[in-house]
């Protein structure tokens, strides 16, 4: 990309997008702290980002640590991702009214503000495409996913800092926003009053920048910009190697690493809720007393759960082991045959949140090592 | 990018029903109801042979339920429904006249027009018979297109036989072959006794001009795709009708996957070869 679209905010200027975005009706949504660890919700100003903070992660572990400087992006990804609002963990579908014998079923309206995300990272846009193909790609496409997702707003920022956990160089699909974003920031921390290097995605990310106070980057920014991509790139906390994984999986669907594993799974689920590409859904009625007004709402499921696979008589899925490996092999290989892509984008935040730290890259390197041929 | 006509929804929701009327209620054996359905005011379509609806009964929750009815005559949309759980249950309670919601059909059918000019076995297992049925109204309909049509069907017991006046009628054509057997009975019984996949060796077809479409529990289907083989049948002209738990039927709920398949999207019927590796792993 040609380095003349490249130009620079300040954090006044930041602030200014903020100010922006919100005055042309756009929900904006960012990082803030919230119980401990950087979550994603509604900010209006600069002042709601995380700024001086950052983040250790292991398997199982994490926890929020001052930077020493006042650096508003320097941390990896949290527990929340953006499907937590583009593919919300519940909500309504419609409603059915009986009014005697007739019934009415009204679709739930959808949201009337169209969303701005601001700090997308690079593994966080390949998983917004993934789900793009599994949600909208197919014959039926799912609406409110669809009715979300268009018109969103999205400022992308180049990850400064990789996490512990963090292995995107892996998956190809980090650190640096590569596609699908409105405008990208990278933040050179250790320049004083905050300078964003912003390159620009989509004609409605220059429009928007015109209007905001900036001037053009000098090559020594860009290059100090690049820079930073390049020193996350070259620290990433986790490693996998992905070119041949899904063979790997599938000549290995009878490994005895799978018991392994099993012995240590909880089946609690959390690398399913965590995961910014698992989509699943399941689905509840409601009803009002005398049944009149009914309703069918849907909340994220997870295959660990043993009703997901419930069919008469009992799960197809009913031991631990077969549900940790419907998940990985999901992820690594089965997606690929479902939606012509990997599912995983090496963000880390299964590793992180599983509370037994059960880690993706360490399974699949411990079958690649042991495998019987 | 906000603009509000992007907000627009440009096509129909997917997963909200259309509202449906019971027209008729059949009981078919013991604990299995057949309904026939008219969608209000809408146009039916048409639906395939194999394929299958989304029946909500408001208020309880939402079930596939395979189409069983004549393709023929898609206005009348019918249903063969066992009680087995809440949603079937109350399903199948349904008074004429009583709303359902209703979304579909889906999925991918019978290989009605592969099967054209060969002979044509279809073996169904006890509720099977249900989605097979709108491909044996196809298969008689045009029968002169067809060889020898068999169909081989088992169940428990007798009481248990579906559309049994049918089925003495199909008899009576003669140009179709029917042998019905039961794994247990009474005295009062006259006809085979045992398990489905023991009609196969004796069945009339040329297996290498046959298909076989299967449908009926997993185990059983596993066993008689072992006995057409068995009969000289090759793994390509094996066709079977898969279940998997199912929230959606539009491919977006994960429910139903089935290692690399998703069985609304790609199914429920399949040509065997597809799936043989995944029937063989336990739990997949
Ligand atoms: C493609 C397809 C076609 C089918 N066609 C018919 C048919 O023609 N007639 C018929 O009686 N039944 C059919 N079934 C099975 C029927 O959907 C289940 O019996 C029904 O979902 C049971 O729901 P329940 O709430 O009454 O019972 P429960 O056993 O309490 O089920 C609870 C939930 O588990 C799931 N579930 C349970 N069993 C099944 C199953 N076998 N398949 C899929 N999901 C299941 C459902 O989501 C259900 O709501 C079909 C299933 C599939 C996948
Ligand atoms: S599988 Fe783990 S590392 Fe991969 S995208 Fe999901 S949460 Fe991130
Ligand atoms: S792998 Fe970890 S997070 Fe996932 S279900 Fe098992 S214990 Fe829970």
């Amino acid at each position: 990309m040609e380095t003349a679209t490249r130009r620079i905010l300040t954090s006044e200027g930041l602030d200014g997008l903020l100010a922006a975005l919100k005055r042309r009706g756009y929900r904006t949504v960012g990082p803030t702290v919230r119980d401990q660890a950087i979550v994603y919700d509604d900010i209006g100003s600069i002042a709601d980002l995380p700024g001086g903070w950052t983040d250790e992660q292991d398997g199982g572990h994490y926890r929020l640590v001052r930077r020493g400087d006042a650096a508003l992006f320097g941390y990896a990804v949290g527990p929340h991702s953006w499907k937590k609002f583009l593919h919300p963990p519940t909500l309504r579908l419609w409603r059915a009214a009986r009014d005697g014998d007739a019934v009415q079923v009204v679709a739930e309206a959808p949201p009337e503000q169209p969303f701005a995300f601001i700090g997308v990272r690079g593994c966080e846009l390949r998983a917004i495409e993934i789900q793009d193909r599994v949600l909208l790609a197919g014959q039926h496409a799912d609406t409110p996913y669809r009715e979300r997702r268009r018109g969103a707003f999205i400022v992308a920022v180049n990850c400064a800092k990789a996490g512990g956990t963090c292995f995107c160089t892996s998956m190809n699909a980090g650190p640096k926003a590569a596609a699908g974003f409105d405008l990208a920031l990278t933040e050179l921390a250790d320049r004083p009053g905050g300078v964003f290097v912003v390159e620009i995605g989509s004609e409605a990310g220059r429009l928007m920048l015109a209007d905001l106070p900036q001037r053009a980057a000098t090559e020594g920014e860009i290059a100090a910009a690049e820079g930073v991509v390049e020193r996350t790139a070259a620290a990433m906390g986790r490693a996998m190697r992905s070119d041949d994984v899904r063979e790997l999986l599938l000549r290995n669907l009878d490994h005895p690493r799978w018991d392994a594993v099993a012995e240590r799974c909880l089946t609690c689920g959390n690398c399913t809720m965590v995961c910014p590409t698992c989509f699943c859904t399941s689905v509840e009625e409601s009803s009002d007393l005398a049944g009149g007004e009914t309703g069918r709402s849907r909340r994220w499921d997870s295959c660990f759960t043993m009703d997901f696979s419930y069919i008469h008589g009992g799960a197809v899925r009913a031991s631990a082991r077969s549900r940790y490996r419907q998940w990985m092999t999901h992820k690594l290989a089965t997606w690929f045959d479902q939606f012509g892509s990997s599912g995983c984008v090496g963000c880390g935040r299964c590793i992180t949140w599983c509370p037994v730290g059960i880690d993706i890259t360490e399974e699949v390197r411990a079958i690649r090592d042991s495998e019987q041929r | 990018m906000g603009d509000a006509a992007a907000f627009a929804a440009d096509r129909a929701d997917p997963m909200v029903p259309r509202v449906a009327r019971v027209r008729r209620r059949r009981r078919d054996g013991p604990l299995v109801w057949t309904l026939e359905l008219e969608a209000d005011g809408a146009d039916p379509g048409g639906f395939a042979p194999g394929q299958f609806n989304m029946l909500t009964v408001f208020g309880v929750g939402e079930v596939p339920i395979s189409l069983s009815g004549d393709p023929a005559a898609p206005d009348r949309l019918v249903h063969t429904v066992r009680a087995v759980g809440p949603v079937s249950a109350a399903l199948a309670r349904v008074e004429p006249g009583g709303a359902v919601g209703l979304r579909g059909p889906f999925g991918a059918g019978w290989p009605m027009a592969e099967a054209a000019g060969r002979d044509v076995v279809l073996v169904a297992g006890g509720l099977g018979l249900a989605p097979l049925r709108p491909a044996l109204y196809r298969l008689l309909a045009e029968r002169e297109r067809y060889g020898n049509v068999v169909l081989l069907y088992g169940t428990r017991s007798p009481d248990e036989i579906l559309f049994r006046r049918e089925i003495e009628t199909w008899r009576r054509r003669l140009d179709i072959d029917i042998e019905v057997t039961v794994d247990h009975a009474a005295g009062d019984w006259h006809g085979h006794v045992g398990v489905v996949t023991t009609l196969i060796p004796r069945a009339a077809f040329d297996p290498l001009h046959a298909l076989a479409l299967v449908c009926g529990p997993e185990v059983m289907m596993r066993f008689a795709i072992s006995a057409l083989r068995d009969a000289g049948l090759a793994e390509e002209a094996v066709y079977l009708s898969m279940e998997r738990n199912m929230k959606c039927a539009v491919g977006l709920c994960g429910h139903c996957q089935f290692g690399p398949v998703l069985v609304c999207r790609d199914g429920p019927v399949f040509r065997f070869d597809r799936l043989r590796g995944l029937l063989r792993t336990k739990e997949i």
